[in-house]
């Protein structure tokens, strides 16, 4: 299991109704619906959807950088997101979508400004590459990089409370104490659990 | 296995069966509290049935199906309608699942219907036929069911019309499906749907030789509007793209047009021809009583109704559309979605590209048959 997922399903109780946005190819849902939770993704490649099929996750084949017309209001416990925020066009609409849909939303996203990235830069002069963020600039999905500070800032302007935050290392493993002293710059990642 | 790759086969010779499945002491008793008997029912089955029988599939045929979905009844080159989903290799895989396919009650090919004889006159029933609803649909489906003895359900599968009978179904019944695989349905046709089956049932009844439905006996029917019904009905199953595609503005037989009223494009000898062929295989009763099943189905009309009997189902989806479809187009298939997913029910849902429009269900479409493979295959597993 990915260390991120490892994580983020421990912040998901046994019983939730989950969504989880950008689900890929549906690991982390089949391991919380091992779990006991009752899960439904969304994902727009067609592998990831068939994935999902092979493997019995319910999954919807959309774009989430469209809203989540499809479903109701306050119809999840909780709606995750991991590794993706980075990914979308629209991450305010997005947030919004999330806390309209669920009572929490559980977002995980590499933070670019950690120390690593601005060294490489600073060394450099060339767009940073991680274990995190892999890609090159010309062929990445990412196109919406944030760091620790800017994805706070933007969770109080939509008037979302950070209920919980953990802070990953470059493995997408749980960092050390330590790192919260300076998370923006000693960080590699983050999720939070958020509420409205 | 299935669409990937070429283990596909056909199922070669098969047969279909009748039985009579509601009698005078049994009768099918309708949704209008009106009864119905005898009802004889036309189907066909493939591939083997486990002792368990976890791996039974139901067909469910669309306005104009028919029990024989799939093999041949003697010429290869003229297979059943689900051919191409249906047989040994393909997404409903006769190697391992145990498919029913039956004509539905209303029909005319095989299942009791406005052209059978109505024991109460010894004439045909024409518009005494008693009107239905998909429900009772339904009913004939589990009947048969039952007269085979079976006692599970893997997997109820329909396009269109038939999709609406495996939601009905699974909403009527929530402890018996458990999948149901819905492709290009609705829950509600729109204005416009209703619009179009108007038309065509208009079509129908100002033939003058409609007669009221008593046609059967005057050796002519209306095959004016029955053939000018499914004219314009082919119409809202192709898309736009691919009539420009198959037909352009292109001239029947030459390459000038000959400036007349009659037919001269391509796109009207085509038309033609479907709707004349029409006119061999089915018959105009129930084509008025089966359009009218579909403007008035409406399951999840009443929300205190739906909810309760969504929280009891068991039943899992695949829900799939088409995005050329503008018969029953996206939207509509997304409402099933809302409805199940705000009720927690487990639906997978995918918009297939596909150019062919509403008829792109019945078409070797890869990516759509990739996707119904992977579903029945989990599900199959699932099952033991």
């Amino acid at each position: 299991m990915r260390a991120d997922h490892d994580v983020i399903a421990s912040l998901v109780p046994a019983g939730s109704r989950v969504l989880d946005l950008g689900c890929g190819d549906g690991t982390l849902l089949a391991e919380l619906i091992r779990r006991g939770a009752d899960g439904l993704g969304v994902e727009i490649s067609d592998d990831g959807v068939l994935a999902c099929l092979q493997r019995g996750v319910p999954v919807l084949q959309d774009d989430i950088d469209k809203g989540l017309g499809d479903l109701e209001d306050d119809s999840f416990d909780i709606v995750i997101m991991s590794l993706t925020l980075q990914a979308v066009h629209h991450p305010a609409l997005v947030l919004q979508e999330m806390s309209r849909v669920g009572r929490k939303s559980i977002i995980s996203f590499p933070n670019f400004a950690h120390w690593r990235l601005r060294t490489q830069l600073a060394a450099s002069g060339r767009m940073p590459v991680s274990p995190l963020l892999p890609y090159s600039w010309y062929e990445t999905p990412n196109i919406r990089l944030c760091s620790i500070k800017d994805f706070e800032a933007l969770a109080h302007a939509e008037g979302l409370t950070v209920e919980q935050r953990i802070l990953l290392d470059e493995g997408g493993s749980r960092e050390g104490a330590v790192a919260e002293r300076a998370a923006n710059l000693l960080a590699a990642g983050a999720v939070y659990l958020l509420r409205r | 296995m299935g669409a990937t790759d070429d283990t596909r086969r056909s199922l070669g010779l098969v047969e279909t069966q009748r039985v009579v499945l509601f009698t005078e002491d049994d009768p099918l008793v309708l949704d209008s509290g009106e009864t119905l008997f005898p009802v004889e029912v036309a189907y066909e089955t493939y591939g083997e049935r486990a002792a368990d029988d976890r791996n039974v599939v139901v067909i469910c045929h669309a306005l104009t199906g028919d029990a024989h979905a799939a093999g041949h009844h003697g010429d290869p080159d003229r297979p059943g309608w689900w051919d191409t989903l249906i047989g040994p290799g393909k997404p409903v895989d006769t190697d391992r699942l145990f498919v029913i396919s039956s004509n539905l009650l209303g029909g005319c090919q095989g299942t009791t219907g406005p052209s059978s004889i109505d024991p109460a006159t010894g004439e045909p029933y024409g518009l005494r036929f008693p009107l239905f609803t998909v429900s009772d649909l339904v009913k004939v489906h589990r009947k048969l069911l039952a007269h085979l003895g079976i006692r599970r359900v893997l997997a109820a599968v329909g396009g269109s019309l038939g999709g609406m009978q495996v939601l009905q179904w699974a909403l009527d019944h929530p402890d018996e499906l458990e999948n149901g695989v819905v492709v290009c349905a609705t829950a509600r046709l729109s204005a416009q749907n209703i619009a179009f089956s108007a038309v065509a049932r208009a079509a129908i009844m100002n033939d003058p030789d409609f007669a009221d439905g008593d046609y059967y006996a005057t050796g002519k029917g209306p095959d004016h509007g029955l053939s000018v019904a499914r004219m314009m009905a082919h119409i809202t199953y192709v898309s736009e793209e691919s009539m420009r595609q198959k037909f352009g503005r292109r001239i029947q037989d030459r390459d000038e047009p000959r400036f007349g009223l009659g037919v001269d494009f391509q796109v009207e000898s085509y038309l033609q021809h479907q709707g004349k062929a029409f006119l061999d295989r089915f018959d105009a009763n129930s084509y008025l009583y089966l359009t009218r099943v579909m403007d008035y189905f409406d399951p999840f009309a009443d929300a205190a109704v739906v909810r309760a009997q969504l929280a009891k189902t068991k039943t899992k989806f695949l829900v799939l559309s088409f995005d050329t479809d503008w018969r029953f187009d996206t939207s509509h298939s997304r409402g099933i979605v809302r409805t199940l997913t705000a009720h927690r029910v487990p639906v997978t849902f995918r918009e297939i590209p596909s150019p062919h429009g509403h008829d792109s269900f019945l078409l070797d479409v890869p990516e759509y048959h990739r996707t119904v493979a992977a579903y029945l295959d989990r599900a199959l597993e699932e099952s033991v």
